[in-house]
């Protein structure tokens, strides 16, 4: 009762509610929806809870572990170091706690997400082969597209405009299709969770 | 001929990794310096901003990680610069925790070189959570989500959020984004407030926001880092124009150069790729 | 060309340089920095959502103001906490339901106004066209979205004018990739561009690359 009802009375009556305020503009559905604001905010301000839980939770269990202990424990004092520059020196520009989130959290998140360049370039160079009508059409946009994003692209009198054709009319079509297609997806998930058909998210 | 085309086809990764490399870092070292030429939609954004009254206020939003950064960050800076230089007022703000430092970051550099003034030049909130809640609450009341600001001055007491309370008094939101937000304030800022919005997309996402534009859903797009490229050489070219001599970095500007060649080469790539497939398959 | 004498940025230039040695193989440095950033990360993360949103959100307006409306989002948001516990840990779904509940509602409306009624009415043919160019793209817009859409659409078999049909759009959604694929190389390209202009700029100096 307490595990899975509870959860969806909570998500029906508050689904209905905000579904049906949209289409009643009177105070009452008006301060309804303003508290109704307040309260998401509140609540997802804490929803980092759950982050830091069990990133604590995981880290510690495998400091027992030999073989990632060591970096488990980088991983946990890193973290309370955080929280002990940004509580207790604050977290304007210049602190510490700016300094190391410019200087070790953005260029190693950078520089892990810059690796997919080299995993792209090796495999175009492996695996984008002509095979078929499919094939050949996309590779043929592939090239257009690609000349046309260069500065090179300028040189060509033609490329910059049928670049923004093919992004303007067959690319926007074929997007389109796949947009209309998520809406009316995004639209019945939502309504199937309100009324409590889909419970994936209820967990096991 | 054809036992070298399907060697070369078969060459070990690392070489593959070494050419990229090098024709990435050459231009930077050695800058062709190709010609911008600023798109239509970039062209939007850019004369929409340029248009509009001194003493109008747009809302920034840094909706983006270090993992776009050399992407999305120079179009922040760029479209901040423009604003401050055209006497418009930006309201800075996050829906990512991670935006904060970088748009701060880019605050400071718009007070280095153009000398801007927190809360009479501009604004910076910082960030907010609850994406929905965050976007709808300003359309209500904007010192509900943001009583004070990112340093703790209540809202009330800056002299550059007067008179502002709502989308109303914002004459345009730009995401800066690498995901799906700007989508999260076309359906909740523009569907339900009909507030203008635009777009500052890395590359990926851009091909996906080509309808959004067709609709009006927004104004334009800034896409990757050549629509930053076009955006900063712009903003350079005003601030020359206004006789300001120290210049901040023109990252985007010499990135593309070497964006530029680094796509040729991966044309050629497909190109010699293809040409050891139909080798191999011909001998078969 | 004069390398810099910045310590910070010295940090950063050394954990550039150990994620890049993954691109030979998986090895201790590439491991502790990997670490590194997840903790720095979480830190980060928890002390700017303190600061900016639960500070202003819950904290100020119910412990200092006495606001007692907050207290049931204090109430669901402290339920977070029953992660900890695994016996409790089932109340962790309550918050997600009324943020879920509330987001869903939300969404709903606007949603439907935002992709279909925006979408379906810019796709439509509206005569008269002020020129033969403008009607083309128009037509071509039209039959895309609608061949695509018949793609999508599984719950009849693909076979004869509807197989005919779907294949037209497939080729709009092979275009649609190819475009896709042709702005994200750019993408990819860019980060690493980012990355050596720091490398060569702000660490070793060279002007020309900024």
């Amino acid at each position: 009762m307490l595990q899975r009802r509870i959860p969806l009375v909570i998500v029906f009556i508050t689904g209905v509610l905000m579904s049906i305020q949209y289409f009643i503009p009177h105070p009452v559905s008006q301060s309804a929806y303003n508290i109704a604001l307040t309260w998401f905010r509140g609540v997802a301000s804490m929803a980092y809870a759950i982050a830091v839980i069990s990133f604590v939770r995981h880290h510690s269990r495998r400091l027992k572990q030999p073989q990632n202990s060591f970096y488990s424990a980088v991983a946990l004092a890193a973290f309370l170091f955080m929280c002990i520059v940004g509580f207790g020196f604050g977290i304007g520009e210049g602190t510490i706690f700016a300094k190391m989130y410019l200087n070790v959290q953005v260029p190693l998140q950078a520089t892990t997400f810059s690796l997919l360049a080299f995993y792209m370039a090796s495999a175009a160079y492996r695996a984008f082969r002509v095979k078929g009508l499919e094939a050949t059409l996309l590779l043929i946009t592939a090239f257009i597209v690609m000349f046309g994003v260069t500065t090179i692209g300028n040189y060509i009198p033609f490329i910059p405009k049928l670049t923004e054709w093919l992004m303007a009319v067959p690319n926007l079509a074929s997007k389109r299709g796949i947009l209309i297609g998520v809406g009316l997806g995004m639209i019945s998930t939502s309504l199937k969770i309100i009324l409590g058909i889909e419970r994936n998210w209820l967990g096991g | 001929m054809r036992d070298f085309l399907i060697k070369l086809s078969k060459i070990e990764r690392r070489y593959i990794y070494l050419a990229l490399f090098l024709a990435l870092t050459l231009p930077l070292i050695f800058p062709p310096n190709f010609p911008q030429k600023m798109s239509p939609t970039v062209k939007s954004v850019f004369e929409f901003i340029d248009t509009l009254p001194p003493g109008s206020h747009v809302l920034l939003s840094a909706d983006y990680d270090a993992s776009v950064l050399p992407e999305v960050d120079p179009m922040y800076r760029a479209v901040l610069k423009h604003c401050i230089l055209r006497g418009v007022i930006p309201i800075g703000m996050t829906l990512y925790p991670q935006g904060a430092v970088l748009a701060l970051d880019a605050f400071k550099e718009a007070e280095e070189y153009l000398g801007a003034r927190r809360d009479t030049d501009y604004v910076f909130l910082g960030y907010q959570a609850g994406f929905q809640a965050v976007i709808l609450g300003i359309g209500e009341n904007i010192k509900n989500v943001f009583p004070k600001d990112y340093f703790g001055t209540p809202i009330d007491s800056i002299p550059a959020m007067r008179g502002v309370n709502n989308y109303k008094d914002i004459a345009l939101v730009i995401s800066f984004s690498g995901s799906s937000v700007p989508v999260t304030w076309v359906i909740y800022a523009y569907s339900k407030y009909h507030q203008k919005v635009a777009a500052a997309v890395t590359a990926v996402s851009a091909a996906d926001f080509y309808p959004y534009i067709q609709t009006g859903q927004f104004v334009g797009m800034l896409a990757g880092m050549k629509g930053a490229a076009e955006y900063e050489y712009a903003v350079r070219k005003i601030m020359k124009d206004e006789g300001i001599e120290k210049l901040p970095p023109a990252k985007a500007v010499k990135g593309m150069d070497a964006n530029s060649i680094g796509h040729l080469l991966i044309m050629l790539f497909i190109i010699i790729g293809n040409l050891g497939y139909f080798a191999a398959k011909r001998r078969k | 060309m004069h390398i810099s004498t910045d310590p910070w940025v010295w940090v950063a230039a050394i954990l550039t340089l150990a994620i890049f040695t993954f691109l030979y193989k998986d090895n201790p440095l590439f491991k502790f920095a990997e670490h590194l950033f997840v903790g720095v990360a979480t830190g980060y993360g928890l002390v700017i959502i303190y600061f900016n949103a639960f500070k202003p959100n819950l904290y100020q307006p119910l412990f200092v103001e006495h606001n007692l409306l907050y207290i049931i989002p204090f109430f669901f948001g402290i339920l977070y906490f029953s992660a900890a516990i695994p016996k409790f840990s089932y109340m962790m779904r309550w918050p997600i339901a009324l943020l879920l509940g509330i987001g869903s509602g939300l969404s709903i409306p606007l949603s439907f106004q935002t992709y279909i009624v925006e979408h379906t009415k810019s796709t439509i043919l509206r005569f008269p066209y002020p020129n033969a160019a403008l009607f083309i793209n128009a037509l071509i817009l039209f039959i895309g979205v609608l061949t695509v859409l018949i793609y999508f659409y599984f719950s009849y078999p693909h076979k004869g004018a509807i197989g005919t049909i779907s294949r037209i759009g497939i080729i709009f959604i092979m275009i649609g990739f190819g475009a896709s694929f042709g702005y994200t190389v750019m993408a990819r390209f860019s980060l690493l561009v980012g990355r050596i202009q720091f490398l060569l700029g702000q660490w070793l100096g060279i002007h020309t690359v900024m």
